[in-house]
């Protein structure tokens, strides 16, 4: 078994505008089981970071507990990290958030840490609009437990075990955008062509960035009959539309047949280039993301790509009217009014 | 592009860079491995095998296996494979119930070898243990040819080269030493069933410029004549100031020699710029870290003899240059110098003769008086006579002689058994898988970081007052062991299986150097740009799957892979696995 990953790259590795190569974007090796989908998104995260070049530094990684959770480690060994109790990453992410705006908030999470133990936590992040990046890695399966069903697995999928599961699943896409998220994604972990921009994009998106990542789990959920394995994912994978995400320093050069492509600018200038694969989304429209998601699924499809974006939103700074100051950056003297800035304030609760 | 035929053993053979470069396709990583476990009696076979002479070779081989290592390409530097075979024949036990038993009842047919050099050696040494009856004629008083005469001992000890001959000749061969053959008719009319010519390059060449004849050749001298001297003990010293015409490795081997025969003032002179000198790089190292001045773009055109006695040589300083044919030419500057010496060593290149050939024996020659040969077969115009060594196509080195002795060895054997000459066997190949466990291999496929040891020398001071004293040390056994670690086991082939894998990119994500992509098939212009890492260096195959469930295939470009096993470590279905491929040169009797 190799614990270490050896020290040589190709020597022809491209450097990002940093100077930097993937390489200075990699973590340790994975441990999770050969063939895990987690391990192309931990991939698929590096790319992105790589091409936007982010000082790795100015990145904080968060998950909770989980096979996805574990990922982490395996991307980004240059940035922050905090491995936070089961299902309570976004009280963390949240909290980090507020002390220190600056930073590039990725949190990792699962279908269990997140559709189940977590739940309550990740639908209030959503609707608080916290500005960070959620990629669930969902593989329908509780993989570190050894295969049990999870709150996402599709009613008659069967898993290792071969039992269909009975219960309706949770749709985590549906429930987002249900409960007003800014930006709701959905993508596979075996297409890096369409998951790299889209995460690239949620990076650039300012407030709540939600990516539902099909993730097969080869352990337990890469049977026949699951709807996640990369056989039935492959066969059943439908895109809303191809994604490119362009940096504001980029001239826009791609060129798609009139009509067909849209083009939305974010705060920060940088634009994603959608062209159309289903005329009838709007990806600027929740209804008609929820109503194409229903319709897809009704045929058996599984919809992927951005759903829906508003890149208007505002965040949970912009909502509080929070300092635009990271509070380590706070002196004393900003902090410590001082009694005269107290009795203005006393007087005016009189 | 087509999928990649990887039951074409050339595939495979062509991945292990070392082996493929070898003249005589030695396998370089499976002695590596064997060196790092200790077994170097075992690792010393393996050699022993391929190209005969490892003692000999771990110390003048030319190599060209180094610089064909994807260490060096990966890295700075390759592995040290020369001096790593030194290590199993300095290490080794006693090898001689090893080597192959020779029949006492003989096959019947009569071969003889001309001259005993490597190439001829390894000749007796392939047909010997199929019971040949083979008679070898030597010039000299000592066989080994090449190595012996005009190697100085300082390189090559004189007992290596006495142990491995040795083993050689007695397997029962049959020499006739101090004994020129003078007349090949003779020698066929003695009822040889096949005669195979390995005399060498004999001479160097001479170089009669004005001043010649009055100095009569006195203390002018052809340099491998004068090494031969050296090596035979008839001269054992020099005269103060030495000067060395030439740029090739025998010009560095003179003026070593002359420093320790007494030389106060040796100094090397070439028509070219340094940096067109023919001579391997480490042996200019090893010159100039001995004071030895090598002086550039000097065309020598007149000997300086005042009575009677050479005083020096006149040079015209010259401007090099290539001409679009990529003809050398050298135009002179008007400017002379003249460099005092009392001796002038030429190492200007070797010239080929064959007096004693008669021309009615039907052997055809060409224009620079090289015999017309098979370069596959070895086998002259006339079938019954065979070339090897620098005999056959003019020099070259110890470990091309060896390969080019097995292969006329091969073609004798078959020639005597009637069979095609040009219908050569294949190759003995093995494929085997490594796995040991889930995640286990049975080689050390961690990759070391550590970089090239150098070799221990002794102290210069000491070296130049002998030219017995053999100056490289050699490895001590913990720092072969690092330097083994370093080989990449590139013979650990990565074998994919297109039916077995689910596309799931675990491999793409582990490889440390980027050398696998899932792309659509295309042209391999095309495909080689568009890979995660293009793929620019064309000498370095592609490997392409048949087609996958997605309609896509596999791409591995094999330029930077370090057969560190991450690929099939991660592979859930083992559609990747690390075979051992070990590919062998079939030789006489193993076809």
């Amino acid at each position: 078994m190799s614990y270490a990953i050896p020290g040589f790259r190709h020597p022809n590795l491209p450097k990002n505008d940093l100077g930097f190569t993937t390489k200075d974007y990699e973590g340790a090796v994975s441990t999770l089981c050969a063939g895990c989908g987690h391990d192309s998104i931990s991939a698929a995260i590096i790319e992105a970071c790589f091409e936007l070049s982010i000082p790795p530094h100015h990145v904080a990684k968060l998950s909770g507990i989980g096979c996805s959770s574990k990922t982490p480690t395996y991307f980004l060994g240059n940035s922050h990290g905090f491995n936070s109790v089961h299902g309570r990453m976004p009280a963390v992410a949240t909290g980090a958030n507020m002390a220190n705006r600056d930073l590039i908030y990725i949190g990792v999470s699962g279908d269990g840490d997140t559709a189940s133990i977590g739940m309550g936590q990740f639908v209030h992040s959503v609707r608080r609009n916290v500005d960070m990046v959620y990629i669930c890695e969902n593989n329908g399966v509780y993989g570190l437990t050894k295969g049990q069903d999870s709150a996402t697995t599709d009613i008659g999928s069967k898993s290792k075990k071969g039992e269909p599961n009975a219960m309706e699943p949770i749709d985590l896409c549906s429930v987002a955008l249900q409960l007003g998220a800014t930006f709701v994604a959905q993508s596979f972990s075996g297409d890096k062509h369409q998951l790299v921009p889209l995460i690239q994009a949620a990076i650039a998106h300012r407030g709540f960035a939600f990516i539902n990542v099909i993730s097969p789990c080869v352990t337990f959920n890469n049977t026949p009959g699951s709807t996640k394995s990369y056989d039935f994912i492959r066969q059943h994978m439908a895109s809303s539309n191809t994604v490119d995400f362009v940096p504001h320093a980029e001239e826009i050069t791609t060129e798609y047949a009139p009509g067909t492509s849209t083009s939305v600018t974010m705060h920060d200038g940088s634009a994603i280039n959608l062209q159309k694969m289903d005329p009838n989304l709007d990806i600027h429209s929740r209804r008609s993301a929820l109503a194409l998601m229903q319709e897809y699924k009704a045929q058996d499809k599984v919809l992927t790509g951005l759903l829906f974006v508003d890149e208007d939103s505002q965040d949970i700074h912009t909502t509080m009217n929070t300092t635009k100051t990271p509070l380590r950056a706070l002196s004393e003297k900003e902090l410590c009014p001082g009694s005269a800035a107290l009795e203005k304030i006393n007087q005016s609760l009189r | 592009m087509k999928p990649t035929d990887v039951k074409n053993p050339e595939y495979f053979h062509k991945v292990v860079d070392c082996q493929f470069a070898c003249p005589s396709h030695t396998p370089v990583p499976e002695y590596i491995r064997l060196i790092a476990a200790g077994r170097y009696t075992d690792a010393y076979m393996i050699n022993w095998e391929s190209n005969v002479f490892p003692g000999i070779l771990g110390r003048t081989c030319d190599r060209p296996c180094e610089p064909a290592c994807r260490r060096g390409r990966v890295e700075d530097k390759p592995v040290a494979i020369c001096r790593l075979k030194r290590v199993c024949a300095d290490f080794k036990d006693e090898i001689k119930d090893r080597l192959p038993k020779i029949p006492k009842q003989k096959n019947g047919h009569r071969v003889a070898l001309v001259g005993a050099g490597p190439s001829s050696l390894t000749v007796a040494r392939d047909l010997m243990p199929l019971g040949y009856e083979i008679d070898l004629y030597e010039a000299n008083a000592k066989a080994g040819g090449f190595m012996r005469s005009q190697i100085p001992s300082f390189r090559l000890p004189e007992k290596v080269i006495d142990e491995e001959v040795g083993y050689i000749l007695d397997m029962g061969v049959k020499t006739f030493f101090n004994k020129r053959v003078e007349s090949l008719k003779q020698l066929l009319d003695n009822g040889y069933d096949a005669v195979f010519i390995g005399s060498g390059a004999p001479t160097g060449r001479n170089l009669k410029l004005p001043g010649y004849e009055a100095d009569g050749g006195k203390n002018i001298r052809i340099g491998v004549e004068w090494l031969a001297d050296v090596a035979f003990g008839h001269r054992t010293e020099a005269p103060e100031n030495v000067i060395v015409l030439g740029g090739g490795n025998t010009a560095m081997d003179c003026c070593r020699t002359a420093l320790r025969l007494g030389a106060k003032n040796v100094k090397v002179l070439i028509r070219t710029p340094l940096a067109s000198m023919l001579a391997s790089p480490w042996e200019i190292e090893d010159t100039q870290a001995e004071g030895i001045p090598i002086i550039e773009n000097h065309n020598p055109i007149e000997y300086v003899v005042e009575d009677g006695k050479l005083v020096g040589m006149k040079f015209e300083i010259i401007v090099y240059s290539v001409d679009k044919d990529g003809r050398e030419v050298f135009t002179p500057t008007g400017e002379t110098d003249i460099v005092a010496c009392d001796l002038v060593l030429l190492a200007i290149g070797q010239a080929n003769a064959f007096p004693w050939i008669e021309k009615d024996l039907g052997i055809e020659f060409n224009n620079v008086g090289l015999a017309l040969v098979d370069p596959v077969t070895h086998q002259s115009t006339n079938p019954r006579v065979f070339f090897g060594g620098d005999a056959a196509f003019g020099p070259r080195n110890i470990i091309t002689a060896v390969a080019q002795g097995h292969a006329a060895a091969l073609s004798i054997d078959m020639l005597l058994h009637g069979q095609d000459l040009h219908v050569r066997p294949d190759p003995g190949t093995n494929l085997v898988s490594q796995k040991m466990g889930i995640h286990d291999w049975s080689y050390a496929s961690m990759v070391t970081e550590e970089e090239r040891h150098a070799v221990p020398h002794v102290d210069l001071r000491e070296a130049i007052h002998s030219h017995k004293m053999e100056v490289e040390l050699g490895f001590d056994l913990e720092t072969a062991f690092e330097e083994a670690q370093r080989c990449l086991n590139c013979d650990v082939e990565t074998v994919f299986t297109a039916e077995s894998c689910i596309e799931c990119d675990a491999c793409i994500d582990i490889c440390p150097v980027d050398c696998l992509t899932f792309t659509e098939n295309s042209e391999e212009a095309e495909l080689r740009r568009k890979l995660n890492v293009p793929a620019y260096n064309l000498s370095q195959d592609l490997f392409i799957s048949k087609n996958l469930a997605t309609g896509r295939v596999m791409v591995k470009d094999e330029d930077m892979c370090l057969h560190c096993g991450l690929c099939a470590e991660r592979c859930p279905t083992s559609a990747w696995d690390m075979q051992k491929f070990l590919y062998m040169v079939t030789k006489a009797g193993q076809q």
